[in-house]
């Protein structure tokens, strides 16, 4: 068996629908969010890094750095959000995110 | 090595001003004490110079193609810049009083802005992405900006997760559509985008997602009442101005430039999400008891109306979205600058049934109010009419005569919330009154009244800058 495209982008999709799903089905913790934010954008770069190889364009490689980059910003924030939101409320656990009702 | 001559990068300039003007002040502000109020005028000076520059650039493309200017991005542009610039001002008065002066806020919109500028210029895939993340990831701290507040923190916390969700979804759809046409440039996919193809239109679903929640569309709304009740009020304005033009921008970019071959797919998606948009917006806010969530939903619902212009995909559309926009702009800082005005001496108040009787102890005040409202309801003469005309106008034009009627109808029941506040500001026992406003509040809600006002008189020049503007992207 020779592993193509199609291999990378099934193990992409499934890395994407478990980092929503992690979002959306999770009522413990914050950092569970965080975690799965990351693996959604892991999703994107191994499509991202398979589609430039598979079509020998050097864009989808730059876009994948560009997005490590970012990630890595985004995680920064999110932490340090997530730092003064626990200094207020003493609890990280998503059911008390409930000041608001949306 | 090939070398690039500095003048290929004249286009961003604006851009290069505001991020090297951000950079300064941020020093300044590190290495002085109480620095902020200095921080702020240089702020607001940068934004409205960036603005100029931005009206003054000729067309053309930087970095290899994936930073253009034309009309489009200088319409969108002098309003993004000019809307933060005020947003600005109105914050002065409130983090003076709340004791929040603090430099870091003048420099995270700085940020905020120049990702707005970039968002707005985006040629590719890359720019975009890195242009929403730098506009997002500033907007992200601001909401949390009173750190001491459990609710401005819960906001910035909803927002981040959700933000960092949808530009997820985002990226996924820009790695399909780069996958499956083989180029990250507009210009590319439009050529290779041509036939369509399953993969692509998957690619364009989650890239809509993105925009839809950068712009607060439903289905991706559920974030907004929430941060615009927790945030501080001068934030919630700014989030109401100048993200959501720079959002529609690349909305109308990306669609009308990047996939012109594939009309119906999209056009089906924005109909979709316009009607729900409307719709929601103007049955949602009927029971707010909160001001600050009532502007979120009529936001909302006013985004719906300018996605009807999009959804014709034809240039008198897109010039009905660009009118809409400038028109929204002047609306709701207007309607904000009220709501940061709502001040008595224990505090801060946003209750809905603080304005009553605000006609007795605040006439100058509850009449331009009142203005307001009646514009955002789309009455004429007001300007919020022309808005709506002239997206309902792109839409028959189209063909899309049951839009517009639903449109026209969602106004209606939208009418019901902003008459029902003119009625309590009018005609109820009145509350306690209001502190005295502040002056720079006064001037802004005074230009935004009179505007609304006085549009009608010579409409000609927006109209016809918003009419070249949306030409230039066809």
């Amino acid at each position: 068996m020779t592993i193509g495209l199609g291999h990378y982008l099934s193990v992409a999709a499934i890395l994407f629908t478990l980092g929503i799903l992690g979002i959306f089905l999770n009522r413990k913790n914050v950092i569970v969010i965080l975690m799965s934010i990351e693996l959604i954008l892991l999703a994107v770069n191994i499509n991202l890094v398979a589609f430039s190889t598979h079509i020998g364009d050097i864009m989808g490689q730059v876009f994948a750095l560009l997005v490590l980059t970012v990630a890595a910003a985004e995680a920064a924030i999110g932490l340090a959000i997530l730092v003064v939101y626990f200094r207020n409320r003493g609890s990280i656990a998503v059911e008390d995110i409930n000041l608001m009702k949306g | 090595m090939n070398a690039i001559p500095l003048s290929s990068m004249t286009p961003a300039l604006p851009e290069i001003v505001l991020a090297a003007g951000a950079m300064a002040l941020l020093m300044v502000g590190a290495f002085r004490e109480r620095s902020a109020q200095l921080v702020n005028l240089g702020a607001i000076m940068l934004l409205v110079a960036a603005a100029f520059l931005a009206a003054a650039l000729p067309d053309g493309t930087a970095f290899g193609g994936s930073f253009t200017v034309d009309g489009f991005a200088r319409f969108m542009k002098v309003l993004a810049f000019g809307g933060s610039a005020v947003a600005l001002v109105m914050s002065l008065d409130y983090l003076a009083v709340e004791k929040q002066q603090k430099f870091e806020f003048a420099i995270l919109i700085l940020l905020s802005a120049t990702g707005m500028g970039m968002l707005i210029s985006a040629g590719d895939l890359i720019a975009l992405y890195l242009g929403l993340e730098l506009m997002s990831l500033s907007l992200y701290v601001v909401a949390a900006f009173n750190r001491d507040s459990v609710r401005s923190t819960e906001a910035g916390l909803k927002y981040f997760v959700l933000g960092a969700l949808s530009s997820g979804m985002l990226l996924y759809g820009c790695s399909l559509i780069y996958g499956f046409t083989g180029t990250v440039s507009f210009a590319g996919i439009a050529k290779a985008s041509a036939n369509g193809g399953i993969g692509l239109t998957f690619g364009l679903v989650f890239l809509f997602a993105g925009f839809c929640f950068k712009v607060s569309a439903v289905p991706f709304h559920m974030w907004t009442p929430d941060v615009y009740e927790g945030a501080p009020t001068p934030v919630s304005a700014f989030f109401a101005a100048a993200p959501k033009i720079a959002a529609m921008a690349i909305f109308a970019r990306a669609t009308i430039s990047a996939f012109p071959g594939i009309v119906p797919q999209w056009q089906q998606i924005v109909v979709f999400v316009a009607i729900a948009s409307m719709v929601l917006g103007a049955f949602a806010a009927i029971g707010q008891r909160n001001i600050k969530r009532l502007m979120a939903y009529s936001s909302i619902g006013h985004m719906g109306f300018a996605l009807v212009g999009l959804a014709s995909g034809t240039a008198e559309g897109v010039q009905g979205v660009l009118v809409y926009m400038s028109i929204y702009l002047a609306m709701t800082v207007g309607a904000f600058a009220v709501i940061l005005s709502m001040r008595r001496p224990e505090g801060m108040v946003e209750q809905i049934s603080d304005l009553a009787g605000l006609s007795r102890t605040n006439p100058a005040m509850a009449f331009f109010l009142a203005l307001l409202l009646f514009s955002l309801a789309g009455i004429p003469p007001l300007a919020g009419f022309f808005a709506k005309y002239y997206v309902f106008l792109g839409a028959i034009k189209a063909g899309l005569y049951g839009l517009a009627v639903i449109g026209v109808l969602a106004s209606v029941v939208g009418a019901y919330y902003y008459l029902l506040i003119v009625k309590i500001m009018y005609f109820d026992e009145p509350a306690k009154g209001f502190q005295p406003m502040p002056g720079e509040l006064k001037a802004v809600l005074g230009v935004a009244g009179l505007f609304n006002l006085l549009f009608f008189v010579y409409p000609a020049p927006l109209i016809a800058a918003a009419g070249a503007a949306a030409k230039s992207l066809f």
